[in-house]
């Protein structure tokens, strides 16, 4: 809690973040060139499934990524409302358009998974309509941010509506349980451990971590162009106004 | 594309549709950091707002 204190201050988190991105980058992309080349050309194809299992180590980790970035906007939502932590609101705001993408990624992979081993591209079942609630609700978030121009009054609505939305990711998680669906269960993150080979696990993995990486460096990117935005608007603000004086004395 | 075997197609048009979404997602990011980047510098040199002379780094 004392170090996100210390975060509150935007000159050092653009100083701390400067010096973190680097080693995200690079240790993400060492990731996913590992893991690229593990899922193609180590892992052996699905006994049932044959080739198109190697679809799964793009769209696991893309949809596990778009339901922790709603989560950390979850927290981020509780951070402006309850804490009124000055980086909350930045972090909720640069969170929405990565997560809307990765939980796009997730539905166009699931769907081209989905053709050649379900014979369809979609079904209204549980789970596929809750991952698209969960798109259609980022999509929400990032315009009712463009509605309001001061980012305070912004940030106080949206974070009532992503905690509203928060309902939605237990949904998504345990649809599989609660109803009939075509998607399989829960196969990693489970009680009695991941029922799927080590072969294809270990790419899996690090092929999660890697995309988790890139997510963590590109939030850290836009919550700089984002605090940057502010300075600009507040330095913009003041400008006018003292344009506005000189304007007025010169008059008298 | 035959090492994928018959439904090679589908994954590679599911790898494609990655590489183009979050490609874009980096060239959106980069430019908007990059724009803001510059509208401060710009602003900065002016003068504008300066109190403590401390700059963003």
């Amino acid at each position: 809690m004392a170090s996100l204190i210390e975060l509150a201050n935007p000159t050092r988190f653009m100083h701390l973040s400067s010096r973190l991105l680097p080693w995200l980058v690079g240790a993400a992309a060492l990731l996913l060139a590992v893991g690229l080349y593990l899922a193609f050309f180590v892992a052996p194809a699905d006994y049932q499934q044959g080739e198109t299992i190697r679809i799964m180590f793009v769209h696991v980790p893309a949809a596990w990524l778009a339901l922790m970035f709603y989560s950390m906007m979850a927290i981020s939502a509780l951070g402006t409302l309850v804490w009124r932590h000055p980086l909350a609101d930045v972090a909720q705001k640069a969170a929405a358009p990565i997560g809307a993408c990765f939980a796009l990624v997730c539905l166009i992979t699931g769907a081209l998974w989905g053709k050649p081993m379900w014979g369809t591209y979609w079904v209204w079942d549980a789970r596929l309509t809750s991952v698209l609630v969960l798109f259609l609700i980022y999509l929400g978030i990032m315009a009712l941010w463009r509605t309001l121009d001061d980012p305070s009054r912004a940030g106080r609505a949206v974070a009532i509506l992503t905690l509203v939305g928060f309902v939605n990711v237990p949904i998504i998680k345990f649809s599989v349980d609660w109803w009939n669906t075509l998607h399989q269960p829960a196969s990693v993150f489970r009680a009695g451990g991941p029922t799927i080979h080590p072969a294809m696990l270990w790419p899996l993995l690090i092929l999660a971590v890697g995309f988790t990486l890139l997510a963590l460096a590109l939030h850290l990117v836009a919550m700089r162009a984002e605090i940057m935005r502010r300075r600009v608007r507040t330095l913009t603000i003041f400008e006018a106004e003292r344009l506005d004086r000189l304007t007025a004395e010169a008059a008298i | 594309m035959s090492a994928l075997g018959p439904h090679a197609g589908y994954i590679l048009a599911a790898y494609a549709s990655v590489v183009m979404i979050l490609g874009g997602l980096i060239l959106m990011i980069w430019r908007d950091h990059r724009a803001q980047r510059q509208a401060l510098d710009a602003l900065e040199q002016r003068g504008a707002g300066r109190r403590s002379g401390k700059a963003l780094s």
